[in-house]
């Protein structure tokens, strides 16, 4: 490779006193105090959260109000941490909803283990767990950081559903075509 | 009042005088000299020669012992064993208390404090501009002969300490370490001329 | 009121002026810590402490608020928290010196504000200086005073027993040394001017104002224009004196943790804190005093011209008032120019220190004193 020397012109007399670089130093971080701030004032601006975001995993109901989840267990498994325990139960009867078998009795997700990886919702076949835009928890105790299934849903809201696969679903075992 | 304060300071210098003498920590001995140096100055204010102790505190409480610190710092030097009296040293110790003793003695008894005239004193002490003027008059040729023994030692401690050897004379201090060298050469002046 | 005062004890009076000083000095030094911690944000684009309240304080319209954004309870704040933390005391360290330390950095502090005016106020056409005490060596007392605030680091560094806060110790006296030199030079030629031949010598303070106050051109112009290198020696070597950065080489928290003060805490770190502040407002109002025209308001315009526009000139309280809002607008502002430079230029490495001390300061304060030597030699007989 071809070596270039490079010409080191000797510094002049103003440059080696310093003076006129702390003079331009000193504008500057006078132009720099009285400019807007940059601090985001906290409690009172919440930030914007971008899409994508991965805040506290939540359950979400479909438009209608219904429970999606169907414990099949796959987020408990997949979670690295462990940090989910689901209790799988019955569809109860006479919901209409008997053919999808089963739902979950009880879900928790330790949020003192949780890590916001995202792996529950990436792995969940029927979109019902979400990392949303909440980034700010808390509690007092230890029980309060584990999220039970109530808190989960009243976190997560209701999410719009482009598919209503459990619907096309009985319908079409309605019409004979389970398969 | 007056009197109390002379007794105060004087016993401050006195006290702080001994420890610095017999103190085996350099670090303690360096700040009893300092407290005794304060001391003095004290005096000096109550003699209303102002001047004097400020200049006292200024050079040598200020800078002097700081460098004599800097210096116990820098050698980190701990506990001093005591020496012993032997030789030389202790004909010297004789002679310089002797000497200390007879000049006092000399003043002292001869009368000469009083026959000053007392509105004299304490201007040469105090008053900034007659300071001035006693030293480039009455004093010129102490103070410069002072000046020149200063000088003397500083050029001894150079030749001592620097190492010239034919080659590496010229880069003995390199660019960073020069200020360095500057100031051990400053301190140990210091600390000769104080022997 | 007068009467009263010179009826009390000398003793008193003594007593009375120190604690008014504490009482001045320790919340400036704190106001000055707040400050830092404001222009260090303004500087760098952030809002600064403006959370703290004191809950029926900050109910107050307008001014609550406005004291919340400022910090000024965050100043409070900070100020019970150091009394009321626990004060570590590390097993390995030479108790009686680490306890002294802060102790003895306080004093210098403290008493140099002794020999600095402040203000003055007229009495008939006379301009009589304000301050503790007007010493006729005044400046020189304040450099002997002010340099036996180095030993509070030294002995902090050494009592501390660990290597870095011995690093800073060692590190403050070979730099305090070093520019306590330059600083004294470069003052001897505002001295040599101002004590012309055939006048009592002084190095008063207050009697430099008065010689910048003088009428016509020349008399009135700062010093900081007819000696401008004095200036900038002055301002360089304080810098270094007051341990301000550039020259923060005894705590140099890059590469000695926190330098000498590593191994305190709570109360005592809080004092040194309040020693660094107060030295540096004595130090800005020396320059001032020295450079700016002290209490003068303009260049060219002296107290009593001023007094005399405004219409005060009659009360000597309202003058007094005056002069020393003029005079302490000016510390504030060298001490915001302190901060300033501090959040713009980086740190010196220690050899930098040394060789801007000892081979460019120093031999640019004794050219500059022989300059000013011949050309007041020259000069002054005919002006």
């Amino acid at each position: 490779m071809a070596t270039l020397p490079v010409e080191r012109r000797p510094l002049t007399l103003a440059e080696r006193s310093y003076l006129p670089q702390i003079a331009r130093g000193l504008k500057t971080t006078l132009k720099h105090i009285f400019s807007p701030n940059v601090t985001m004032e906290y409690p009172e601006v919440q930030p914007e959260i971008p899409a994508g975001y991965r805040g506290v995993p939540t359950l979400v109901t479909d438009p209608h109000g219904r429970e999606k989840c169907v414990s099949c267990q796959l987020c408990e498994f997949v979670c690295p941490p462990k940090a989910i325990r689901i209790t799988p139960g019955a569809v109860p009867e006479g919901s209409g909803r008997e053919h999808i078998e089963k739902a979950p009795e009880e879900f928790k997700i330790d949020m003192l283990r949780c890590i916001y990886c995202g792996l529950c919702q990436e792995v969940c076949p029927e979109e019902a767990i979400f990392l949303q835009n909440q980034f700010s928890l808390n509690g007092l105790t230890r029980e309060e950081m584990v999220h039970d299934k109530k808190r989960l849903y009243e976190l997560g809201g209701s999410l719009p559903d482009r598919h209503f696969k459990w619907d096309k679903k009985k319908a079409a075992a309605e019409h004979g075509n389970a398969h | 009042m007056l009197d109390t304060l002379f007794i105060t300071f004087a016993t401050f210098a006195l006290l702080f005088a001994l420890g610095a003498v017999l103190s085996p920590n350099a670090i303690n001995a360096a700040l009893c000299f300092l407290l005794c140096l304060v001391s003095v100055a004290g005096l000096f204010v109550l003699l209303e020669a102002y001047l004097l102790a400020v200049l006292l505190v200024l050079v040598y409480a200020g800078a002097v012992v700081a460098l004599f610190l800097f210096i116990i710092m820098l050698l980190d030097l701990k506990e001093v064993s005591a020496w012993k009296l032997r030789g030389v040293s202790a004909l010297a110790s004789v002679a310089g208390a002797g000497l200390l003793v007879a000049g006092v003695l000399a003043v002292a008894t001869r009368g000469q404090l009083d026959s000053l005239p007392l509105a004299a004193m304490p201007a040469l002490g105090a008053d900034l501009k007659a300071y001035a003027h006693a030293l480039f008059t009455t004093y010129l040729l102490p103070v410069q002969l002072m000046g020149f023994l200063l000088l003397i030692a500083m050029l001894g401690v150079i030749v001592l300490s620097k190492k010239f050897t034919a080659d590496a004379a010229g880069v003995a201090a390199g660019d960073g370490s020069a200020a360095q060298a500057n100031l051990g050469a400053a301190a140990s002046t210091l600390e000769e001329a104080r022997k | 009121m007068i009467e009263f005062w010179t009826s009390l004890s000398p003793l008193l009076q003594g007593v009375i002026k120190g604690l008014a000083v504490i009482a001045v000095i320790f919340p400036l030094a704190g106001a000055g810590s707040m400050a830092e911690r404001k222009v260090s944000a303004w500087i760098q684009g952030r809002p600064g402490p403006n959370r703290a309240a004191i809950p029926w304080l900050v109910k107050i319209p307008v001014i609550g608020r406005v004291l919340q954004r400022l910090g000024l309870f965050q100043l409070l704040a900070d100020g019970l928290k150091f009394f009321f933390k626990e004060d570590p005391v590390p097993g390995h360290v030479n108790k009686f010196y680490f306890f002294l330390a802060p102790a003895v950095a306080l004093i210098p502090a403290l008493t140099t504000v002794v020999a600095v005016p402040f203000g003055a106020w007229l009495d008939g056409d006379a301009v009589v200086p304000i301050g503790l005490a007007n010493v006729d060596l005044g400046l020189l007392a304040v450099f002997a005073v002010s340099s036996l605030g180095v030993y509070a680091l030294i002995l902090a560094g050494w009592a501390s027993n660990s290597k870095y806060p011995f690093l800073g110790g060692v590190r403050a006296s070979a730099q305090f040394i070093s520019y306590e030199l330059s600083m004294t030079l470069s003052v001897l030629p505002v001295f040599l001017w101002v004590n012309e031949p055939g006048l009592r010598g002084s190095l008063s303070l207050a009697r430099v104002v008065e010689f910048q106050s003088q009428p016509g051109f020349w008399g009135g112009t700062w010093f900081l224009f007819t000696m401008p290198v004095c200036a900038l020696v002055f301002l360089v070597a304080l810098f270094a004196e007051t341990n301000r950065q550039p020259f923060d080489m005894p705590e140099s928290e890059a590469d000695l943790v926190g330098g000498f003060h590593t191994e305190y805490g709570a109360f005592k770190w809080a004092i040194f804190f309040v020693a660094e502040y107060a030295h540096m407002i004595v130090g800005s109002g020396i320059f001032t005093l020295l450079f700016l025209g002290g209490w003068n308001p303009l260049p060219w315009v002296s107290l009593a011209d001023f007094a005399a526009l405004i219409g005060i000139a009659g009360s000597p309280l309202l003058v007094g008032v005056v002069s020393i809002a003029i005079f302490l607008l000016k510390v504030l502002f060298l001490i915001f120019f302190f901060m300033w430079v501090r959040w713009t230029v980086p740190r010196f490495r220690y050899d930098q220190v040394m060789v801007l001390g000892w081979q460019k300061l120093l031999p640019l304060s004794i050219a500059n004193l022989f300059i000013y030597l011949i050309a007041i030699a020259l000069l002054q007989p005919r002006l």
